[in-house]
């Protein structure tokens, strides 16, 4: 009954990253968006949870501590759900390419990690059409609280798993949570054939790599290449 | 006294354990303007007289998501898979967070609405009904589901004369009718076919709601004093498919 094993019908194309906190999926999925722009491509960009049917909720949730591992889960999909209706769909059925940081197997690494079920969550989101392009950013769990710790002053509640009680200190529960979600990244990678990029390479040969991927995808061949000599 | 065994739906809550659960879990199902207020506020009333420590729930009340639905019921924009995923965040957090605490300190929960609400609403909307129970895959089995059946005739006097027909419960986004009196009518009848075919298929107990408030009151009475001695009612089914039935965790069986 999922529409994540079957190429979606619209004229568009779907390309995502995936990826935990610190592995740079974002910076890279900026950098196609740039490249794509100058080769004259129309494209949306959505972020995952960026809806505002659910803001508050979540909000007023995340404060008070109310979220359960199933709310928290729930709450994503009906931001999913909002989303792709009025923001991702119509693009798409528009011919154009819709790029998202972020995409399902967000659910399915971090609220399986949270504790909800596997099969469950997949049934859940079994409304989502396939991507053309997943790509997966894969980091060790040290560089990317590296990236954070730098880059942020304090790690967030939910990204560290705080909820989960792993640990009190929350780099110590980022470890342990994020842990668990690689695992899980790497038996989605074989479970949807998500691309595998090296998330420790420098960020220009990532790029590389991720303009290839999408100009396979976009009909853009040729053009990847002369961007890189040029 | 029943026993405490409870059963999740579905996939249920893999982080939870939900036995032992000795409270009891009462479900007054039932379309819009049915009733289904009046009789829960009297049931109450008589149970906690008996003795009997009551906990309400109801559909959509959730602290958590109460202004996020009525915000986008305003709206008018949410499609039924939207619809759908709110109503089961709704339901999850009043589920962790009030219904099962509640059973597990030994109270009775009576619920006014429950999923069968979002299989109803669903149906008639056309989600695919396997997603929507898979979805409700997290719920406890209630112990006792009282249906309260009218047909639209009489329900619609009843509507008119509280508070009149609503937006959303007369179907409005669903183009049904001319003007809301049709498209009520109508969506209504699709509802209440939903509730009839589910009710083989959950074990609801039917109560004539076209009975006058007192008879209608004294039949839940009659039923719910029964299954609080201890008699069978009805157990409401998981869900069918065996795979759905081999993830849930064992229904010990009650006295058959």
């Amino acid at each position: 009954m999922t529409g994540l094993t079957t190429p979606h019908p619209y004229p568009g194309k779907l390309i995502i990253v995936e990826g935990i906190d610190g592995s740079g999926k974002s910076t890279q999925i900026a950098l196609l968006h740039r490249w794509l722009l100058s080769q004259g491509q129309k494209v949306f960009f959505t972020e995952w949870n960026s809806s505002a049917l659910v803001r508050r909720s979540l909000r007023r949730g995340k404060k008070k501590d109310l979220l359960t591992p199933t709310t928290f889960s729930v709450l994503h999909a009906v931001d999913f759900a909002d989303r792709l209706t009025f923001k991702i769909i119509p693009p798409l059925k528009a011919g154009m390419t819709v790029l998202a940081d972020r995409y399902v197997y967000t659910a399915f690494g971090r609220d399986v990690a949270r504790g909800v079920d596997n099969e469950w969550v997949r049934a859940l989101y079994s409304f989502a059409p396939k991507p053309d392009l997943a790509m997966y950013f894969r980091v060790p769990i040290e560089v990317s609280l590296q990236r954070i710790l730098s880059g942020r002053t304090k790690l967030k509640y939910h990204e560290a798993g705080m909820d989960l009680g792993l640990s009190r200190e929350p780099a110590e529960s980022f470890r342990l949570f994020q842990s668990r979600v690689l695992v899980i990244y790497d038996e989605l990678v074989r479970e949807f054939g998500l691309d595998v990029i090296d998330a420790t390479a420098d960020i220009s040969q990532q790029q590389h790599q991720v303009r290839q991927l999408a100009a396979a995808v976009l009909g853009l061949e040729g053009r990847a290449a002369r961007a890189r000599r040029g | 006294m029943h026993d405490a065994d409870k059963a999740f739906y579905g996939n249920g809550l893999p982080y939870l354990k939900i036995s032992p659960l000795r409270g009891s879990l009462i479900v007054i199902e039932g379309t819009d303007g049915v009733g289904r207020s009046t009789q829960i506020e009297q049931l109450t009333r008589w149970l906690e007289v008996q003795g009997y420590g009551v906990v309400n729930t109801g559909w959509t009340r959730s602290p958590l998501l109460a202004e996020t639905i009525n915000e986008a019921k305003a709206g008018h924009e949410l499609n039924v898979t939207t619809f759908s995923l709110l109503y089961a965040a709704d339901f999850a957090d009043r589920l962790e967070n009030q219904i099962i605490p509640a059973l597990r300190a030994g109270f009775i929960v009576v619920a006014d609405r429950y999923m069968y609400t979002a299989f109803a609403r669903n149906a008639v909307m056309g989600a695919d009904p396997e997603w929507t129970r898979k979805l409700f895959g997290f719920a406890v089995v209630p112990d006792l589901v009282m249906y309260l059946k009218i047909d639209v005739k009489h329900l619609i006097p009843r509507v008119l004369e509280s508070k009149g027909m609503d937006y959303w419960e007369s179907g409005m986004h669903l183009k049904l009718g001319s003007d809301i009196f049709d498209s009520f009518r109508r969506y209504q009848a699709r509802i209440l076919r939903e509730y009839e075919r589910m009710t083989e298929e959950f074990g609801f107990v039917t109560v004539d709601a076209q009975q006058p408030v007192d008879a209608i009151q004294q039949e839940l009475r009659t039923t719910i004093g029964r299954y609080l001695a201890g008699e069978v009612i009805a157990r409401p089914a998981a869900a069918t498919s065996r795979r759905r039935r081999a993830a849930a965790p064992r229904r010990a069986g009650r006295r058959r």
